[in-house]
């Protein structure tokens, strides 16, 4: 199918459910209400038109000072019809997502490292625990508000290491009374 | 302490299970990777795969880092085929730049790119056949890379660690025996496969072992997210290549094997099949190789070269804007996904830029993640050695699994 008909069909099909449905780069973006997450993805999948049958990839960003705070995307693909999708959930901070583990078994492990590494929670995840960090560690890496430098050694330093200070640019790292 | 204690307890279904934890550090999973198996007898009954053990932050780094100094950190996410995965981040920024490398280094890109899956495929075909047994073939298979690593070696002076691309080109041109060196290597690296194909593609000891071992049905292997030659195997002809193409993949002429029952078996089939493949490509690629610049002529993009650094004030400005901090390459906002068929899958690189001299965001998307998750499916009521055939033939990559 034709990325500009797969866009069409798109914002025809879901008018009433999504923000937004475009073309950037070669790529359909949909943005869409997390209320309606989990009836785009199982219409998305099962409806032969789009037949997204591979669920590719999924990612947060997250924007710290933008409200809402987090978008997720997700990348689709159609082996059957060979066509692409960029779907994008912007989320508030603490918002819980549905989870889409029962459509593809691949999105179980996918959704737990972004559990790990951003915070978000999907609800209805069979096992939602880290995956690439440790049980024992605090707070989500790859927030933005997460300074690169913390340190959290599994066992005390013998040696402490000299307190350095770097200069990290065009982001404030530190925001007082957000301690994650 | 015994919040932390209950954590490690494990629920046994039955007085006659055994739990066993195999790994991390194990020497027959060439990665670092865990399995809490539940055993009755021999058989798996359950198990757990649990990852992590080499994240090292990839993206945290990459998102602190300029838009070239990344190009590093990609060397280590598949540390056999790295250039693949430079070569992939290169794409995805310039997609965002919105430039086009000249033909010459686009052509030394695909030509490097498939020594690099070569070089993977070997490397992946000789642990197989090693954890099984089969010594000798492992050795011939690392003689093999050897050759491959010397052009790798000659083309970038690395030869795991390549750093090899840049962001609107390459490093370097090659060196004048380049088209040479490869040449003289190709018939020597068939005949190693060849020899490859003898020992073990019609063995009884490896078709047995390897046959209906970790079955994944097509259904199934799309629906755990397999890419690559662990996909193929199942019979779903999905390659990026073709699907997707890049570079100038469209300009040659190769077949994309694929499979039938998606065993251990089809994908080791799988890379003996692709590995000429991938021949095949390099030997047109080298036929049509075009002369010329291999980097953009753009100041604003690529570094100067060095004559002119040390010898005028006009490239030493040059060099000095694209090095400090602040300056340098800055894409326009915006975000992209650029997929490549890396070694093991689609190596996929989303990543926006909000127009600074950083990226914003550098997700990869690991090609063996999925089959890493798919692990404790293909082993559940399978026998505990059959987990060594298996876990080779997915060709964990630590580096891109745990980024």
């Amino acid at each position: 199918m034709e990325i500009q008909q797969l866009q069409e069909n798109l914002s025809e099909h879901f008018t009433d459910k999504i923000i937004s449905c475009i073309i950037d780069k070669d790529h359909v973006v949909l943005t869409a209400n997390v209320d309606n997450l989990y009836a785009i993805f199982l219409e998305l999948k099962s409806e032969l038109k789009y037949n997204f049958q591979m669920f590719m990839d999924l990612t947060a960003v997250d924007w710290l000072d933008r409200q809402p705070r987090f978008d997720l995307v997700y990348h689709l693909y159609s082996v059957e019809l060979n066509h692409r999708l960029r779907i994008k959930i912007p989320l508030i901070e603490g918002q819980a997502v549905s989870s889409v583990s029962g459509l593809w078994s691949i999105a179980d492990w996918m959704e737990r490292e972004i559990w790990d590494l951003y915070g978000i929670k999907f609800s209805g995840h069979p096992n939602l625990k880290r995956i690439l960090m440790y049980d024992e560690f605090k707070g989500h890496p790859l927030r933005k508000d997460f300074a690169y430098d913390q340190r959290q050694p599994l066992i005390q330093d013998a040696w402490p290491s000299r307190p350095f200070q770097v200069n990290v640019k065009g982001l404030k790292i530190h925001r007082p009374g957000n301690d994650v | 302490m015994s919040e932390k204690n209950s954590k490690r307890e494990v629920f046994l279904p039955a007085a006659n299970h055994m739990a066993l934890a195999m790994g991390p550090s194990h020497p027959a999973t060439h990665g670092i990777v865990r399995f809490n198996l539940i055993l009755e007898g021999e058989r798996i009954i359950e198990s757990t795969t649990d990852i992590g053990y080499l994240h090292r932050g990839f993206e945290k780094m990459v998102e602190r880092s300029t838009w070239n100094q990344a190009i590093i950190y990609t060397d280590r996410l598949n540390y056999v085929s790295s250039m693949i995965n430079n070569v992939g981040y290169c794409l995805a920024v310039e997609k965002l730049l919105d430039i086009e490398v000249p033909t010459r280094g686009v052509y030394l890109r695909t030509i490097m790119s498939e020594l690099s899956r070569v070089a993977d495929h070997m490397t992946c075909v000789a642990a197989q056949v090693m954890e099984a047994g089969a010594m000798s073939a492992f050795l011939y298979c690392m003689k093999a890379r050897e050759w491959l690593w010397e052009i790798v070696e000659m083309v970038c002076g690395a030869r795991v660690t390549t750093n090899w691309t840049r962001i609107g080109g390459l490093m370097a041109d090659v060196t004048p025996d380049f088209n040479d060196a490869i040449r003289e290597r190709i018939p020597r690296l068939r005949e190693v496969i060849d020899e490859l194909d003898k020992l073990i593609t019609k063995n009884r000891i490896f078709y047995d072992r390897f046959r209906d071992v970790g079955s994944m049905t097509k259904e199934e292997a799309i629906d755990y997210g397999f890419t690559g030659p662990c996909l193929r195997a199942t019979g779903v002809p999905f390659d990026v290549r073709r699907d997707t193409p890049y570079l100038n993949y469209d300009e040659f002429d190769f077949e994309i094997p694929i499979g039938t029952q998606g065993d251990v078996y089809d994908r080791y089939l799988m890379r003996m099949f692709e590995m000429e493949q991938s021949l095949r490509i390099i030997e047109q690629a080298l036929d049509k190789l075009p002369e010329g610049p291999v980097c953009v002529d753009d100041k604003n993009i690529t570094l100067p070269d060095k004559p002119s650094v040390y010898g005028s004030i006009e490239g030493l400005m040059n060099q000095f804007k694209l090095i400090m901090d602040d300056h340098g390459i800055k894409p326009p906002p915006g975000e992209i996904y650029q997929a490549v068929e890396g070694a093991n899958g689609e190596l996929g690189f989303y990543i926006i830029s909000t127009g600074g001299d950083m990226p914003y965001k550098c997700r990869c998307r690991p090609p063996c993640f999925p089959m890493t998750a798919a692990m404790d499916k293909m082993i559940t009521g399978q026998l505990i050695s059959d987990i060594v055939p298996i876990f080779g033939s997915i060709n964990m990559i630590g580096g891109e699994l745990d980024r």
